[in-house]
């Protein structure tokens, strides 16, 4: 069982991960934005790198992913960061990034960095199973989980098999389409989440759209806990701490 | 390397290190389904007689190859044959393809369709398909070529298409892409992407790639008929590389045949300013294939800059750039300047208006023929017709004329 994996179970409650922008207001900034979510009582931190084309991602997470770049914000320089206070953080970190910023970096040098800046898994949207082989052995070396995707597009085959390669946790993301709130769920997404919850041999996350209390409860009936990306980083910007605080915390009050 | 027994991409969509499949999972369900119905498409004989049957009646085909004498004479060297793209309907290569990949869809089920493009050639060939078919259509176009091609704009809209203009970025393709690609990926259950270049995820690299093949074989059927051998060299322009692997593909395996592909230098190679991505750029992956980009060090992509609207694209299509990386093609660069000069020079010499992206090959072919003798002979890619472009070439040529 993986670092991650281990801190997403058996804690007596359902997960929640919450989602930043690493470099929105300025690189600064990160090291505070993790602790407090840490002592909001998140059980992982999702850390996403900007990146000039982020295609699966909608307008929010688009914007400040811009503010982040127009900050300077590389890959190199979030990690070096981490590095200075990793021993500070006690849950998991997860990077979120495209593809790109890894092969410019180069898959082992990342890989090398991202293990000594505390990183515990990496989440690619841009990679599907077909093409993980590219970067698997040098996450594998370092001992970096590669956290996989399921979607409400993907047969029930194909869930399987990306169960049987799971590590850490798997991503279900709940709409079929790009991030940012949403109002309503699709009425396929119970039966979907039940569907990866029988086929995956780890916890399962649901992301993607999930923005206020009463989706969280929502989905955290069907599956080990949510992801919320959006909203965290808009109230963020908005400096609206207090509701950030209230938000991780919806996550304990669902029963098991 | 030997390219006599050239059998590119392998099974898995990659062209030696290039192509492949980096697409979100939302998307990977469709374009498995895209691949499978496409060999499917491609062993019914039925689809062959239908898509040429559309080639024949409708697009126009065969183009024929000019030979352009008193260009020829300018140039002072090899003989410069024109495979005239620009008389297919809608005025460019496009629609070889567009055709195609909407013959696929319906056999897909799929009614709506959505597409990118940069200098609105793909977008009315798109459209075109769309009305002809009664698909629904939704463009996406950057806004800075909205701006510099309003032409376009009108005649998508004029074929009942929706045009959604792009913000993000530059406002040009590489945003159009973008943005097409996230629609995609939310209506993807009932929706084909008609991707308009030899790029994306496989298997769009080499179905667009024989979709686009007919210039190359009718133009080695037309050359040996006329002149009983094969041509010296080939020239096309390249953006993401549709029209120039049309023309290529079916002569990668003649070993005689020098290949040419022009990318755009924009101000010029030393500037920032350009859109030469083999000749500046390294490899990386950016909508949905590893391929050659113009990227910072830290792998953000960069924009590209060419006065014309179809080459303003930071990539090169995957198999561009395994060619590039084998030595089969040499890539060449030329500026908006050469492409301007190139453009005016076809009008007055030959009575032809060339779009400002094939303006780019003439003028490369210009400089080379000067370099071989006169029993040799080239064969340029005409890609498509100027009449779009009218107004950019007046706006820049203002008070000069």
């Amino acid at each position: 069982m993986d670092k991650i994996q281990k801190a997403l179970s058996d804690t007596g409650k359902k997960a929640f991960v919450p989602y930043i922008m690493a470099g929105d207001g300025g690189l600064r900034c990160l090291k505070d934005r993790l602790l407090y979510l840490q002592e909001c009582g998140a059980d992982a931190i999702e850390i996403g790198i900007p990146f000039s084309d982020p295609v699966a991602d909608g307008p929010t997470i688009q914007k400040a992913g811009i503010r982040a770049l127009k900050e300077g914000t590389t890959l190199k320089k979030v990690l070096e960061d981490l590095k200075e206070y990793k021993h500070e953080i006690t849950i998991p970190l997860i990077l979120m990034t495209y593809l790109n910023p890894l092969v410019a970096y180069g898959f082992y040098n990342f890989a090398e960095n991202a293990k000594l800046a505390g990183i515990a898994g990496c989440i690619i949207p841009d990679l599907p199973i077909e093409e993980e082989e590219i970067i698997l052995p040098a996450l594998d070396k370092a001992n970096i989980s590669l956290i996989r995707l399921v979607t409400l597009t993907t047969p029930a085959e194909r869930i399987k098999e990306i169960g049987e390669r799971a590590s850490g946790f798997i991503y279900a993301v709940t709409v079929t389409g790009i991030t940012g709130t949403r109002n309503n769920f699709n009425k396929d997404l119970a039966e979907f989440l039940k569907t990866v919850k029988s086929m995956s041999p780890v916890p399962v996350l649901a992301g993607f759209g999930v923005s206020n209390a009463e989706q969280v409860e929502e989905v955290c009936k069907y599956c080990d806990g949510v992801i919320v990306g959006s909203k965290i980083v808009d109230l963020f910007d908005q400096g609206e701490l207090d509701e950030i605080n209230r938000l991780v915390k919806t996550a304990d009050a669902v029963s098991i | 390397m030997k390219t006599s027994t050239y059998n590119m991409p392998d099974q898995t969509g990659h062209f030696g290190q290039y192509g492949g499949r980096f697409v979100p999972e939302t998307l990977m369900q469709a374009v498995l389904e895209l691949e499978k119905e496409y060999s499917r498409a491609l062993e019914d004989a039925e689809f062959h007689v239908e898509l040429q049957k559309l080639m024949k009646d409708y697009v126009g085909r065969e183009t024929p190859l000019y030979l352009a004498e008193n260009l020829t004479q300018h140039a002072g060297g090899a003989k410069i044959h024109l495979k005239r793209e620009d008389l297919n309907h809608t005025g460019a290569h496009k629609i070889n393809n567009t055709v195609g990949q909407a013959l696929l869809a319906v056999r897909m089920g799929k009614r709506k369709i959505v597409a990118e493009t940069g200098a609105g050639q793909h977008g009315v060939a798109t459209a075109t398909v769309c009305a002809l078919m009664n698909l629904d259509c939704v463009i996406f176009m950057g806004k800075e070529d909205i701006r510099r091609q309003q032409l376009n704009v009108f005649r998508m809209e004029l074929l009942g298409a929706k045009v959604v203009s792009v913000d993000a970025g530059s406002g040009t393709l590489k945003d159009a892409v973008n943005e097409a690609l996230r629609y995609w990926v939310t209506n993807v259950r009932d929706t084909h992407y008609i991707l308009g270049s030899v790029m994306g995820p496989h298997p769009f690299p080499k179905m667009v790639r024989d979709f686009q093949s007919v210039i190359g074989k009718e133009t080695k059927k037309q050359f040996i008929e006329k002149e009983g051998k094969l041509p010296d060299a080939l020239v096309a322009c390249i953006g993401g590389g549709s029209n120039s692997i049309g023309l290529f593909y079916p002569f990668i395996e003649d070993e005689s045949v020098e290949i040419y592909g022009v990318e755009a230098a924009g101000l010029g190679l030393t500037t920032e300013k350009h859109a030469a991505s083999l000749s500046k750029g390294k490899p990386g992956v950016l909508h949905g294939a590893m391929m050659y980009l113009l990227q910072d060090e830290d792998g953000q992509i960069q924009e590209a800059h060419s006065i014309s609207a179809g080459l303003d694209y930071p990539g090169i299509g995957p198999e561009h750039s395994y060619l590039h990386d084998i030595n089969r093609i040499k890539y060449e660069a030329v500026t908006d300047e050469e492409a301007l000069e190139a453009f005016q020079l076809l009008s007055k010499l030959e009575g032809i208006i060339p779009a400002l992206e094939s303006a780019h090959a003439i003028a490369y072919a210009v400089k080379l023929a000067a370099k071989m003798s006169k029993d040799e002979n080239i064969v340029v890619c005409l890609s498509g017709r100027g009449d779009k472009d009218v107004q950019t070439i007046k706006d820049k040529l203002g008070g000069e004329e």
